[in-house]
């Protein structure tokens, strides 16, 4: 199985002195579903970070969908990005956008046609249940529903790669089974890679997938 | 509302730029006219021993406008009594030959002790007048003004840089979220940008538009035609095509350099 995610020796730091990951070994098969789970603090976030490529290795190579990372160049990082799907814990939506050209973000730095990306965006709306609530800005919305815009544009460039930290991390029940539902619908059907970061793994997983866990800097799968 | 206020803080710092500037242009466009003005109730006075050639003199100096001899019969008529016709003539004939010369341009008191030099490299000429102290005087009152304003221009250009990257930095904080959003998404720069850049170009024709408002008012004021008047000069307050040009693309300028500090000094957060 070709592997979208290779990292060797791979080592991760905000500074010189403090080695967050040290060189950690791992690979991710492409269309496989996996949970990165780790105490706070232990380097998940910022793992996931640098899968976007927002931080670079230190040490060690790290190679995202044939692109390697240390020292990539903008346009190439650029290039890499436009096929990631990325689920941030703080949703990262422009506040001074309507939900609907939040989520038309990916699919206009993509040059997709104005009609298909209206389409796109109006079948996403009704997956996420905000359909009526298109023209609202996001902070006139609660933290499910902004979850669920920011869902929404993770899915609407059909992504080879899902990244997504704490997705539902201080959701209410209907937005959490909403989201993973989304994540194991795009999985499934579109067999894309997803890879969750987050402190509990959901009991109710209808489908298979890989437990990674971090811990004193090193990165292990669980069995 | 909120458009409004977007807008608002650039244009006023544009708009004050382009007052300076076309203030600035309108007072030198007075300096000239009232220098033209004075050159031309400006003359030298030269004593020569014989005739001047004009062209001669003409060609090797580039400032003089026109050359003009000076009739003697007024100085004659008044030792006339007393002395006969025939003395009369040989007196004209004696008497050295006085000339006006104008010159094309007021000219620095510099310039002036240069021209002097010149001529009195003729060994003919045994006399050149340039009313330099009355002349010295009004070349340094206009110089103190056209400081004095130049003085005020910079000090409202530095004021109205500092206004400007206030307001940079607010933009820097404003536009920083959604440029860092749309860059995890893999926006090109021109992209994360555009925006920005759309903001300033609208800016700068706003501002633009005001200036051309206010200063094409101000070239049709008959207040301001007046005190023009009143100091015997005519000044184009605003040329349409010239200073609009100027102005547009001192607003373009402006406002694009905002947007492209703003844009190299993003960085993304980790």
């Amino acid at each position: 199985m070709d592997k979208v995610i290779i990292a060797e020796n791979l080592s991760l730091a905000y500074s010189k002195d403090e080695t967050i990951i040290n060189k950690a070994n791992f690979s991710i098969d492409s269309g496989s579903f996996v949970f990165i789970t780790g105490a706070s603090g232990s380097g998940k976030s910022t793992l996931l970070k640098s899968l976007y490529g927002s931080l670079k290795p230190i040490e060690g190579s790290l190679v995202v969908g044939g692109v390697e990372l240390r020292g990539v160049a903008n346009a190439k990082l650029n290039f890499l990005r436009k096929h990631l799907g990325i689920v941030f814990q703080d949703y990262k939506l422009v506040k001074e956008w309507t939900i609907e050209k939040n989520i038309m973000l990916p699919l206009i730095i993509n040059g997709y046609e104005k009609s298909i990306i209206q389409s796109q965006v109006d079948s996403l709306l009704k997956h996420v249940r905000l359909k009526h609530q298109s023209g609202k800005y996001p902070l006139e919305l609660s933290g499910g529903e902004q979850q669920r815009v920011a869902m929404a544009r993770a899915l609407a460039h059909n992504p080879i790669l899902i990244l997504a930290d704490e997705p539902t991390g201080n959701l209410d029940d209907y937005s959490s089974q909403l989201i993973w539902n989304l994540l194991e619908g795009a999985n499934e059907q579109l067999k894309t890679t997803v890879i969750v970061v987050t402190h509990h793994i959901p009991e109710a997983m209808k489908i298979e997938y890989k437990h990674y866990h971090i811990e004193f800097g090193d990165i292990h799968e669980v069995i | 509302m909120k458009s409004f206020k977007n807008h608002i803080s650039l244009v006023i710092a544009l708009v004050s730029i382009l007052f300076s500037l076309q203030i600035f242009t309108i007072v030198d466009r007075s300096i000239d006219a009232y220098k033209e003005n004075l050159a031309k109730n400006y003359s030298l006075v030269i004593v020569s021993q014989k005739t001047v050639q004009n062209k001669d003199m003409l060609n090797k100096i580039k400032e003089l406008a026109s050359i003009e001899e000076l009739s003697p019969d007024s100085v004659i008529q008044k030792l006339n009594t007393g002395i006969s016709q025939k003395n009369i003539e040989l007196l004209k004939v004696t008497l050295p030959k006085f000339y006006k010369f104008k010159l094309k341009k007021y000219p620095t008191p510099a310039k002036l002790e240069k021209i002097k030099k010149l001529l009195l490299q003729y060994p003919y000429i045994t006399k050149v007048e340039t009313f330099s102290n009355t002349h010295d005087t009004t070349y340094k009152l206009l110089l103190l003004f056209k400081n004095v304003i130049s003085v005020l221009a910079v000090l409202i250009l530095l004021v109205t840089i500092l206004l400007i990257f206030k307001e940079l930095r607010i933009w820097q904080f404003k536009h920083y979220e959604r440029m860092n959003i749309m860059g995890l998404f893999g926006a090109p720069t021109w992209l994360r940008s555009a925006v920005l850049f759309r903001l300033s170009i609208v800016d700068a024709f706003i501002a633009f538009g005001i200036s051309f408002v206010v200063f094409s008012y101000f070239s049709s004021s008959i207040w301001i035609a007046e005190q023009f008047e009143n100091i015997g000069i005519s000044v184009v307050v605003f040329d349409k095509i010239y200073d609009s040009l100027l102005m547009l693309g001192v607003s373009i300028v402006v406002s694009i350099l905002l947007a492209s500090f703003i844009v190299l000094g993003h960085k993304e957060e980790v």
